[in-house]
């Protein structure tokens, strides 16, 4: 790599390429080379911002001025503009980033970044993750070095028992006990894995590591390795994931030509190789056994527990199975001490946690924050609260397995303990916020139909009662249910909880459960006064036309797309229930607000 | 990868590669500025640069960074360079050429004296 007077990043995630952020790169290095900057100017294709809802994201450097929302047909003028006159496009810049007297202000300060803490996405956004000598630079490497020449493998287990790590996957178990029962398993061989198979609806912030900071990774695992006694390490990634497949890939051959991973690891007597498998995209591959039994080959589907993998795991032999995020706190763990990492976070649940935000809300993204943030926190000041105005009614977490925090809680400060005891949970980190316009009826089904879908059958309760629950479900939003099944279902629930072999059975019925306790006047709107109160269950919803607002335009008649409204020009109009599909189009085509749920 | 050492050279190699992306006042950096507008460029802005640029990777400066800027107003005394220390002191240099850019680097950033014969408060 060149000295280069500028570094233009460019966001390479899976976000950001999905709005086009490749033919920005094509176009940057076609112009740069025009105005023969090419050797000035270097493009740096990164891992994510976190601010996907602005994408394609590009950071230009030693200003830091941020573009948000770049077109390839926005690049010849930036280039011209801002890196040969050094004039920066004002226009394209991201408008909180912009001071009152039109000065361009640090990322830092900004809103949505200001109040987060980034030690797991610390690399994200800031180094080209397909060049080792990039993460090298941002003291890369540095961990393991430590690790195999100043410390003794129980050293590192004691360090990583002192910083209060828990494993950032869901169950939030300790991360420094796992770590001692595989060290303390008896066995000449054992393994070290990574379940990079994040399956949740919403949640992307493995996926965001491995894309954007594949080394820390690779390095933390060999940390594991060599403080549990393994030699191999196996990262089970879903094919869903290209860019981090591909750049994964990319990180291990070049760990393997640095000597960062093979034989004889910094001169020591340490060996270590790890290699990937892909996991075909069933949910129950996340769950440990599960996970285990596909990359042994086999058909994924967990079995009991004990023996734990600890103990018992990859061919019977001793492995320490840890998440994506997990690994990622480990180097900073080890570079800054346990003593720094115990001091952010609450009590019992120490440093920080990623969060994929979605939903309802102004910034679509990646967030870290420490954990005891309150929801408010991340929804309002980070997230820039619900769009259109809306009110905020609730927030998913933890996915099909998780809860809903309603708003009278939202000032509830997120971690482990505390979102289990409020009947969510803290899960791998999505939060999908709700606002007014969300049914908590259509909520539940929606995660239903999912693990419906993602069971894998081996056990009764989960195959055969997620299905009945759904059925249930279904009768509820169509306006065929009746009180009685409101108790049938939440007794099922919990006979499907105390039951249901792994995991993903066991927490099925969590959406339901919570968003019985918190808006079980909901359910009993629909079933009792057969009405959708969100006015999102198609069944329950009819609509209407004022006489009294209707001009009579009929513009409402020419948009149904089914005939189903009728009436003369400048008298009022009808809509025909029977044929009516409630598809909503009148209302929006209304210019006069006459028609209504 | 047989030692440490051998992590610490790449660590060292690409400090001042990577040093660009550490914002000014953050770590303590010294910024240097070359007025790049057409006044400047005319003038002869750029061999200046690259000259900078070629000191601060030939001698491994890695608290400094080059950056650019467009018409700083006193196109008489283009190329000009402006160098603001981390203490926050300002250095204007004015009439620059590639031969006297490597002797700011070299005086004024390394050594930490100005180059008083060059500023703009030289120029009678």
């Amino acid at each position: 790599m060149e000295l280069a007077r500028a570094h233009v990043l460019v966001c390479g995630g899976t976000g950001c390429t999905s709005s086009g952020s490749e033919k920005i790169i094509n176009a940057l290095e076609a112009s740069l080379k025009e105005k023969n900057l090419e050797n000035e100017i270097k493009v740096v294709r990164t891992g994510c911002f976190g601010l996907c809802a602005l994408g394609p994201i590009m950071i230009v450097y030693p200003e830091g001025v941020f573009y948000s929302m770049v077109t390839p047909e926005d690049i010849p003028e930036i280039v011209e503009e801002h890196f040969l006159k050094g004039r920066v496009v004002k226009r394209l810049v991201y408008k909180e980033t912009l001071t009152e007297d039109e000065g361009v202000k640090s990322l830092n300060e900004v809103d949505f970044y200001k109040n987060q803490m980034r030690i797991a996405l610390r690399n994200c956004g800031v180094i080209n993750p397909e060049d080792i000598e990039e993460y090298i630079a941002y003291d890369g490497y540095k961990a393991l070095g430590k690790v195999l020449t100043e410390m003794k493998p129980q050293e590192v287990i004691d360090e990583i028992k002192k910083s209060g790590l828990r494993g950032r996957g869901g169950a939030g178990f300790s991360t420094g006990m796992k770590w001692q029962f595989t060290a303390d398993a008896p066995g000449e061989q054992k393994f070290v894995a990574c379940n990079a198979d994040e399956g949740d609806p919403g949640a992307f912030m493995d996926r965001s590591v491995l894309e954007g900071d594949p080394h820390s990774l690779i390095e933390a695992m060999a940390i594991a390795a060599y403080a549990v006694g393994a030699d191999r390490g196996f990262v089970y990634i879903r094919a869903e994931y290209p860019i981090a497949v591909k750049r994964l890939n990319i990180a291990i051959e070049q760990a393997r030509e640095y000597g960062l991973l093979g034989k004889n690891i910094f001169g020591t007597d340490f060996s270590f190789d790890m290699e990937l498998r892909l996991g075909a995209g069933a949910f129950v591959c996340g769950e440990e056994t599960a996970l285990m039994t596909s990359i042994e080959g086999h058909r994924g589907e967990p079995r009991p527990r004990p023996p734990f993998p600890a103990v018992k795991g990859l061919w019977q032999k001793p492995t320490l199975l840890n998440n994506v995020e997990t690994y990622a706190n480990i180097t900073a763990i080890i570079n800054n001490g346990a003593d720094w990492f115990n001091t952010i976070g609450t009590e019992k649940s120490k440093g920080t946690k990623v969060f994929a935000v979605g939903g309802k809300i102004n910034n679509t993204g990646l967030v870290e924050v420490p954990m005891g943030t309150t929801l408010r926190e991340v929804v309002y000041d980070i997230g820039g609260g619900i769009p259109n105005g809306k009110q905020f009614k609730a927030a998913q977490t933890g996915g099909p397995s998780g809860g809903c925090i309603p708003a009278h809680l939202i000032d509830t400060p997120i971690d482990y303990d505390n979102l289990t005891a409020i009947g969510s949970m803290m899960g791998s980190g999505g939060l999908i916020v709700m606002d007014e316009d969300t049914c908590m009826v259509d909520i539940a089904k929606f995660f239903l139909e999912f693990t419906v879908d993602e069971s894998c059958g081996k056990c009764t309760p989960c195959r055969v009662g997620t299905k009945r629950l759904l059925e249930i479900l279904n009768k509820i939003t169509e306006g065929k249910g009746t009180l009685e099944d409101i108790d049938k279902l939440e007794e099922l629930c919990y006979a499907i909880k105390d039951s249901a072999f792994c995991g993903l059975g066991q927490t099925a019925p969590n959406p339901i459960l919570s968003t019985l306790k918190y808006f079980r006047d909901e359910y009993i709107a629909h079933v009792v006064d057969k009405k959708c109160p969100a006015g999102v269950c198609k069944a329950l919803v009819s609509y209407k036309i004022d006489p009294e607002k209707c001009k009579g335009c009929s513009l409402c008649a020419r948009n149904c797309p089914v005939g189903a409204i009728s009436g003369k020009i400048k008298e009022p109009y009808v809509i025909d229930t029977d044929k009516c599909i409630k598809c909503g189009v009148c209302e929006s085509a209304c210019k006069f607000k006459a028609i209504s749920k | 990868m047989k030692s440490l050492a051998e992590l610490e050279q790449i660590r060292n190699r690409m400090a001042n590669k990577i040093n660009v992306r550490n914002e000014a006042g953050e770590e303590g950096n010294t910024r240097i500025v070359v007025g790049m507008a057409t006044c400047g460029i005319a003038a002869g802005a750029r061999p200046v640069l690259t000259a900078m640029m070629e000191e601060i990777e030939k001698r491994n400066i890695t608290n400094a960074y080059v950056t650019q800027t467009g018409c700083v107003g006193m196109c008489k005394y283009e190329p000009i360079v402006e160098v603001y220390g981390a203490d926050g002191t300002k250095t204007t240099y004015i009439k620059m050429d590639a031969a006297k850019a490597v002797r700011v680097i070299n005086e004024h950033i390394v050594n930490g004296n100005v180059v008083a014969e060059f500023t703009i408060g030289s120029d009678k």
